[in-house]
């Protein structure tokens, strides 16, 4: 097959732009309500406890975030492993990366209970916590995507192009096993506290990276009015499939570590049986739709290969916002155990007890707030810069 | 240069020289009323912390911990919790959101069925994972052991709160009205048992340990091998909550 020649363009304005962003300020709105009504009557109004502290919000954040560290898969094939038919699609994967990144980033701090502080949080460090490490991975790779981006479109960045791509490829590495080490390094929670996050984060972000940047793609595409590109279809296809089957390796191998080790194996055992709500958004929307749906498609080669690869990242994207609520808020649901050994008769605090919650409006709000803003930069970037890829002639 | 053009320019320095006067006037008064303040109230300070002189500094020397005799402390009653509450300015919890400093705790042993009750709050650990995690040093240990919040660094992440593995650690989720001068603490900050820190430095015990009617709490110097506490601690083999975390509380239990 001869190569397809790609050029690089801006987003060309249309009445569809505007009445996407039309519709994006609404959700944007509703963001900045909601965070506005948990400044004014705290977080009392959401769905959220003292049982269960990181709700909705942290969920919606971190995936973003998590999933920034793999939309720069494409950027990365390119510039670290030189695979120059995927240079014409780093720009976007970089730019995709940047929104995500920033949008979760916004969602974590506007669900801060003092958000104001944000220039404490950024004066003040305690090194031993891997929060306050965070904050430096998160600005650095912001700084270094938009280096990278410098040199791919500046003739002075050239000569560090690579240079870039190897840093920004290494540090996301590092920031997403940042991520996945706040919940490894957490003794006393039994569905955390385990190096194994670090790895199984990486994993789960290149599948949901490449899932997002895939259906990102497509959307500019459809946007813009351009013919589809299909140069790589077949090579990304088989991208996914192996990220898909990674990152569920990695979470089964997470869960029988955990089911092994007798202090924690009750937590497996909640989280896949008796967990309600959580047992049953793990199984249908983490095993069956963000794994089982998509590799069945992507490995079916009667179905149309374009419509199941956007499919099947549609549903990774869903499979991976359900696994962040299972395991994020189902960690918290289930019960500490400050007393091993002995069965709770009474308690003043709900001790032993399964806590309960219900996603709040406000809660909501903010997190689609969050991913309305990552649309609207990713839009906005592309219309001032050339990051869509179309077919030239 | 004519004549008419330097009698303007004196006309213009001397406006020159009163506008300047001017300015400097008004910055003058600005500067007095946005300063003036602030050192009245140092002054204050410096009154209020002569005044103090009672007051004992944190020590290194010395490690603050509690004793608590499950096999004395009865099931109905829960008069450490009103304490606390009422020291602290808390309001009584009617929900999960609410916060809770102190909590009263009934177990079974599912070997023998014996049955036991207690009050379970911060274990003030000489590790604490609270003060491990926090990004900005908000949560942080004093040199005697009392493991605190600095309300005015805390953002509000509730990392410490995930952290910690005694559930003690909760979060201000409601707007706080019944502050004690004594007790500062705001909504959108972590919080948990302070072991009355503002009582430990006039010399008094925790309010919890003052209102036990049975004696199952004893406060005192962990460090001190000839104080109650470690006496007793050494005498009953008292035991902190989850060992295996090597946490080093300073809280110990008996009975439990």
């Amino acid at each position: 097959m001869a190569a397809m020649t790609i050029a690089l363009d801006h987003y060309r304005l249309s009445a569809r732009y505007w009445r996407l962003l039309a519709l994006l300020a609404l959700f944007l709105a509703g963001g900045a309500l909601s965070f506005f009504a948990m400044e004014h009557w705290g977080h009392a109004i959401t769905g959220m406890s003292n049982h269960i502290v990181w709700g909705t919000p942290h969920v919606a954040a971190i995936f973003l975030i998590v999933a920034a560290s793999g939309a720069l898969n494409v950027a990365s094939i390119a510039s670290v492993f030189e695979r120059v038919e995927y240079k014409p699609r780093a720009p976007l994967s970089v730019w995709l990366s940047i929104a995500l990144l920033v949008s979760g980033l916004a969602i974590l701090v506007l669900d801060l209970g003092q958000p104001g502080r944000l220039t404490v949080a950024m004066t003040h460090f305690n090194f031993t916590s891997i929060f306050a490490w965070n904050v430096f991975l998160y600005t650095g790779l912001l700084a270094l995507a938009v280096f990278y981006l410098w040199t791919i479109y500046s003739p002075f960045g050239k000569p560090y192009a690579k240079a870039a791509g190897v840093a920004v490829f290494l540090w996301r590495l590092i920031l997403t096993s940042g991520t996945g080490l706040i919940f490894g390094f957490l003794v006393g929670r039994d569905g955390y506290g385990s190096a194994m996050l670090a790895p199984t984060f990486i994993a789960l972000s290149l599948a949901w990276g490449l899932a997002l940047f895939l259906l990102t793609e497509a959307g500019l595409e459809a946007f813009a009015e351009l013919v589809p590109l299909t140069d790589l279809q077949d090579r990304l296809r088989k991208l996914l499939i192996v990220f898909v089957a990674a990152s569920l390796y990695f979470v089964v191998v997470h869960l029988m570590t955990l089911a092994y080790f007798e202090r924690n194996s009750a937590f497996v055992r909640f989280l896949l049986l008796k967990g309600g709500q959580f047992t049953a958004v793990f199984w249908l929307g983490y095993v069956a739709i963000g794994n089982l749906l998509p590799l069945f498609w992507l490995l079916n080669k009667r179905n149309q290969p374009r419509r199941s690869m956007l499919l099947s990242s549609l549903a990774v994207v869903l499979g991976g916002i359900a696994f962040l609520y299972a395991f994020i808020i189902g960690g918290q649901a289930y019960p500490l155990q400050p007393f091993p050994g002995y069965e709770v008769v009474a308690s003043g605090f709900d001790d032993g007890q399964v806590a309960a919650y219900i996603p709040s409006l406000p809660e909501i709000g903010l997190a689609l707030g969050g991913f309305a803003l990552a649309v609207t930069v990713i839009l906005v970037g592309a219309r001032v810069w050339p990051f869509v890829p179309r077919r030239d002639g | 240069m004519n004549r008419n053009d330097s009698c303007r320019d004196r006309e213009i320095s001397e406006t020159d020289r009163s506008r300047r006067a001017f300015l400097a006037s008004v910055a003058t008064a600005m500067g007095a009323v946005s300063l003036a303040p602030g050192i009245f109230l140092m002054s204050v300070g410096h009154e209020v912390a002569a005044a103090d002189e009672g007051v004992r500094r944190a020590s290194a020397s010395v490690r603050w911990g509690l004793l608590i005799d499950a096999t004395r402390c009865r099931a109905d009653c829960d008069a450490c919790v009103l304490a606390c509450h009422q020291e602290n300015g808390l309001p009584l919890p009617q929900s999960s959101a609410d916060v809770r400093w102190i909590r009263k705790v009934t177990l079974r042993d599912p070997k023998s069925g014996a049955e036991r009750s207690f009050p379970a709050m911060c274990m003030h650990c000489a590790h604490p994972p609270c003060v491990d995690v926090c990004p900005t040093g908000a949560s942080f240990k004093r040199a005697d052991g009392i493991v605190l919040v600095n309300r005015h660094t805390c953002i509000g992440c509730r990392y410490c709160v995930m952290a910690c593995p005694y559930k003690a650690r909760n979060f201000v989720h409601a707007p706080v009205t019944t502050q004690k001068p004594e007790v500062p603490r705001g909504m959108g900050c972590a919080e948990g048992c302070t072991l009355c820190v503002h009582r430990v430095d006039q010399g008094k015990e925790p309010a919890c340990v003052a209102a036990c009617p049975t004696g199952a709490l004893l406060f005192g110097d962990l460090n001190d091998p000839h104080s109650a506490i470690a006496q007793r601690v050494r005498e009953l083999n008292a035991r902190p909550l989850r060992s295996d975390l090597k946490l080093d509380p300073g809280v110990r239990f008996f009975g439990v």
